[in-house]
């Protein structure tokens, strides 16, 4: 693709920089992307574009400065470095602050490229394009149109290197599909959306994601609000990945060491119910989350998290696990563009046996949720309050009924972790990189009429 | 005082050439979009600056069109190759070539910044100071605040559009930020509190706003939540205090007036320009020219200047929002409401500030005449699904009504409710206007800043997301 060793060589050669006393950690990215969008079997747009960031965080005695830009010109980079520095002289000394120390785990090793992305054309990508919109039209006659049907693919490389001798070098590359269709019924639309995503484009699942993303729109035709009610609700995987991503929120060392978490005093205890296994494996190349390093350049590796609903440890980077008195689960997330923050590459949770339907069977009054929104607004990770939007299925003497909308759900995330009652074996991994299955929830507060 | 640029951000020649080879594959339009940007950030928490951090992005995104087809290709290299490879990326949509025109671009690509401070040309040292003291004002208001964490961010954002028309005009942006969150402690956990103040200024933002008062508010908002009660589950009666709701029009309607949505059918107003949308009381208007606003720019992100757009009138339905390509299919004026995150990314129709414009009740007449309820002082985000007319907005401080007064605090949750119903049962609007808090509004994984307001008003129903009975 490109010289593997330039990256490395920048980083390298702008660590050599550091004054007495300095530790630098260098970051330095280069990335491309397309996105080929169509609409009315002809093409809509196509975007291409070549991003380039550097990052650098510089810190002396403790005190922390931070700088980037969207550019490796020599020039850029160099004012870069001098911000940094300008930067570092405001915070206040931590003596707990620092770049990260090798640990001696080692990497995965993953191979994270498949050259059968860079060999398409933009015609084989448009073909595509064009392909999900019409197949979403001929699925159903009820769909008169799609908001959007879009390929894009990206490629990336990213190069770490400290003044603790951390040197790291890593390319990723990934490709994904989304459509839109819009289904009409009467004076009625209701819109549906689904996508898949992978690192090779011959995996992906363009029939699953039409039956979907057509099932998606047409299912909620006729939808109606439902009557307010406690009752059962079975979150699909990619709601459960919602749901479990903002718990996992605040059970990151930031978090719990700035006293911003529900679950800080917790360790060691019972949070969730016995069947709720959650972990972060990043060592796994099956996930799109999937990495041979942390945002520090430590080694990616496996944490657990909820172990048969005991909470096991908390995620933590570099710096709040020296808080913590712990080491670093190698859970720094981050772009050059930030510093490190804390959080999961690729979320799994360990499913149940039996199909969905299986989990169907013992609802006698519930709702089958299938998507949720206003995470943003309506949760909040400190108190723990859980208030979304949700939309979906009634679940009637365990099976699907009609569908129902503009509704929320709400409990406390506290409580819903206790109040798992099953899982699927629907095990699926997302685009977004986590493994999930459905769970089913009991006594939430459905709101409607 | 503000000085002007002597030079344009990217030189004229350089631009006109850039044009001249987008449109060489046979493209009938192209357009150069130049941005510059700066930002800088401090992070106040547990007491301490944790980190001071600054980020530069200098690059140019070329878009060219031909038919219905848009071809876009974006670069941090602004040199003549740089911007020449872009430009034949983004030619490459348009099959085949033809004669291409002289381009002339009329306008001198200049602008004068909007901010009467720089904030860049003021130390640093200054800006610690402010942090110290909103974060010693908001410890200082109780002592079951246990954590307090403040932002203050300042941006510079200077663009440069140039198009085959001839356009070829600049804007200088600046915005300011200082938002506040505190954490109390009680016997049932903890509790936040949040403040905001930003505006489309430089740093005399401070001369203007007190800090330690917004400080206080924050605190005394986690504090008040200390005793809250879960919310209601089910549709009530909600009154939203001016300033605090303008989002619930956002989404309950902004989005669907949005032309390129409306135009494919995602829309529940599509089609219905003129008729009776929403209570006889409500004027919603979208004003990218309005004061200081966070949503307000003197130019859009396609060199388009900015107007008062009025979507609603007196309940009717008068207008969509309009960026260059939906206006150009549909043969009628732009709006000024085409705008892009950054230079990375095409431009669509967003909104600006968007509010709904004064009634004629008192305010506290409204409470009282409310029996029993909901009382929202303070809303969080949103979001909708403009196909449907089905949003969601976060209340991040709420009390009851009962008995036409206001009574217990409520814990968080969302209020859901269907765009188009909401509209209609908007019974009573006040007559105490207010601009809300800036908010980022995001739409196809961008994001752009944007301001929104309205009266104290009451919706006769909306369904409460809580958990009591």
């Amino acid at each position: 693709m490109s010289d593997t060793t330039e990256l490395p060589d920048l980083a390298d050669e702008l660590v050599s920089l550091a004054r007495e006393n300095e530790q630098i950690e260098v970051c330095v990215s280069r990335n491309r992307s397309t996105t080929i969008k169509a609409y009315s079997g002809e093409v809509e747009s196509v975007r291409s574009g070549k991003s380039e960031a550097v990052g650098i965080r510089i810190i002396v005695d403790g005190q922390q400065g931070f700088a980037s830009a969207g550019s490796l010109d020599r020039r850029v980079v160099s004012q870069v470095v001098e911000e940094a520095r300008g930067n570092l002289q405001f915070a206040e000394s931590d003596p707990h602050q620092g770049i990260a120390l090798p640990d001696g785990v080692d990497p995965p090793n993953l191979d994270l490229v498949d050259p059968a992305i860079l060999r398409m054309s933009d015609e084989q990508k448009s073909s595509l394009a064009i392909e999900l919109e019409r197949r979403c039209l001929s699925a159903d006659s009820r769909v008169n149109s799609v908001r959007s049907a879009a390929w894009s693919d990206g490629w990336g490389e990213f190069a770490l290197a400290s003044t603790s001798g951390i040197s790291i070098y890593t390319e990723g590359g990934s490709c994904s599909v989304g459509v839109q269709p819009l289904a009409v019924e009467g004076n009625e639309t209701q819109i549906g959306y689904a996508g898949d995503a992978a690192r090779r484009p011959d995996v992906l699942d363009i029939d699953r994601v039409i039956t979907e993303a057509v099932d998606s729109a047409t299912g909620m035709l006729g939808a109606t609000k439902p009557t307010s009610e406690r009752l059962t609700v079975v979150f699909e995987p990619g709601v459960a990945a919602a749901f479990l991503g903002t718990v996992v929120g605040a059970l990151t060392g930031d978090r719990v060491i700035k006293g911003r978490s529900p679950f800080a005093e917790r360790l060691g205890e019972q949070v969730g119910a016995s069947m709720l296994t959650l972990f972060d494996d990043p060592t796994n190349i099956d996930s799109l989350g999937a990495d041979n390093h942390d945002g520090e350049g430590l080694a990616a590796r496996k944490n657990m998290i909820l172990e048969n609903g005991v909470l096991s440890q908390f995620l933590h980077n570099s710096y709040t696990a020296r808080r913590a008195g712990v080491s670093s689960t190698g859970s720094a997330v981050r772009g050059p563009r930030s510093t490190p923050n804390v959080g999961v590459h690729a979320l799994c949770l360990d499913p149940g046996t039996g199909d969905r339907e299986a989990l169907f069977d013992n609802v006698v009054n519930g709702v089958f949720v299938r998507g949720v929104n206003g995470l943003h607004s309506g949760v909040n990770p400190v108190s723990g309050d859980f208030s979304v939007g949700a939309y979906g299925h009634k679940i009637r003497d365990g099976g699907l009924a009609e569908p129902f909308s503009e509704a929320t759900i709400a409990s406390t995330l506290q409580r819903m972790l206790l109040d798992v009652v099953a899982i699927g074996g629907d095990f699926e991994f997302l685009p977004s990189g986590s493994g999930m299955a459905s769970i089913a929830i009991e006594d939430v507060a459905l709101s409607g009429i | 005082m503000s000085v002007t640029p002597l030079s344009p951000l990217l030189d004229r020649d350089l631009i006109q050439d850039t044009l001249f080879e987008a449109m060489s594959n046979g493209g009938e339009w192209a357009e150069v979009f130049v941005e510059d940007r700066q930002n800088a950030s401090a992070d106040f928490d547990e007491g301490r600056v944790e980190a001071m951090a600054s980020s530069r992005d200098l690059g140019a995104g070329i878009r060219v069109t031909v038919g219905e087809v848009t071809g876009f290709a974006h670069t941090s290299d602004l040199t003549r190759n740089g911007l020449v490879e872009a430009a034949q990326a983004a030619a490459a949509v348009a099959k085949g070539g033809s004669h291409v025109d002289p381009i002339a671009l009329s306008g001198n690509g200049l602008a004068e910044s909007n901010a009467r401070i720089l904030p860049e040309s003021v130390s640093k040292i200054r800006k610690v100071e402010l942090l110290e003291r909103t974060n010693t004002a908001a410890r200082a208001e109780n002592a079951a605040i246990t954590q307090v964490n403040v932002r203050y961010s300042e941006g510079r954002r200077r663009v440069l559009v140039a198009n085959t028309n001839g356009l070829f005009n600049a804007d200088d942006q600046t915005r300011t930020l200082l938002s506040v969150n505190c954490v109390a402690t009680g016997d049932q956990g903890l509790q936040t509190g949040r403040e905001t103040v930003g505006y489309t200024v430089g740093f005399e933002l401070f001369e203007d706003h007190d800090v330690e008062a917004m400080a206080r508010r924050a605190a005394a908002r986690a504090i008040t939540k200390l005793a809250a009660r879960p919310a209601p589950s089910g549709q009530l009666p909600v009154v939203i205090e001016r300033g605090g709701g303008g989002v619930l029009f956002h989404e309950a309607c902004g989005h669907g007036l949005e032309a390129d949505l409306v135009n494919k059918g995602a829309s529940v107003f599509r089609d219905r320009v003129g008729e009776l949308v929403a209570a006889p009381s409500v004027t919603l208007v979208d004003d990218g020219t309005m004061g200081v606003e966070w949503g307000t720019v003197a130019i859009d992100d396609e060199g388009c200047p900015t107007q008062r757009n009025v979507l609603i009138e007196d309940g009717i339905l008068t207008d969509y929002m309009w960026d260059h390509l939906q206006s150009r299919s549909a043969g009628r004026p732009a709006s000024g409401n085409g705008r892009r995150q950054s230079y990375q990314h095409l431009p669509m129709v967003r909104m600006t500030n968007t509010f709904v414009t004064n009634g004629e009740a008192a305010p506290d007449d409204i409470i009282a005449d409310t029996k029993n309820g909901v009382y929202v002082a303070q809303l969080g985000g949103g979001q909708v699904n403009t196909a449907t007319g089905d949003f969601v907005f976060g209340m991040t401080e709420a009390y009851l009504i009962e008995n036409g007064e206001i009574t217990v605090p409520l814990r968080e949750g969302n209020l859901i409710g269907n765009g188009p119903e909401v509209l209609k049962n908007i019974e009573v609007i006040g007559n105490d206007f207010a601009m809300g808090s800036p908010g980022t509004c995001g739409k196809d994984g961008q994001g752009v800043p944007v301001g929104d307001g309205q009266p104290t008003l009451r919706v006769a129903a909306l369904t409460i997301g809580g958990t009591a009975s």
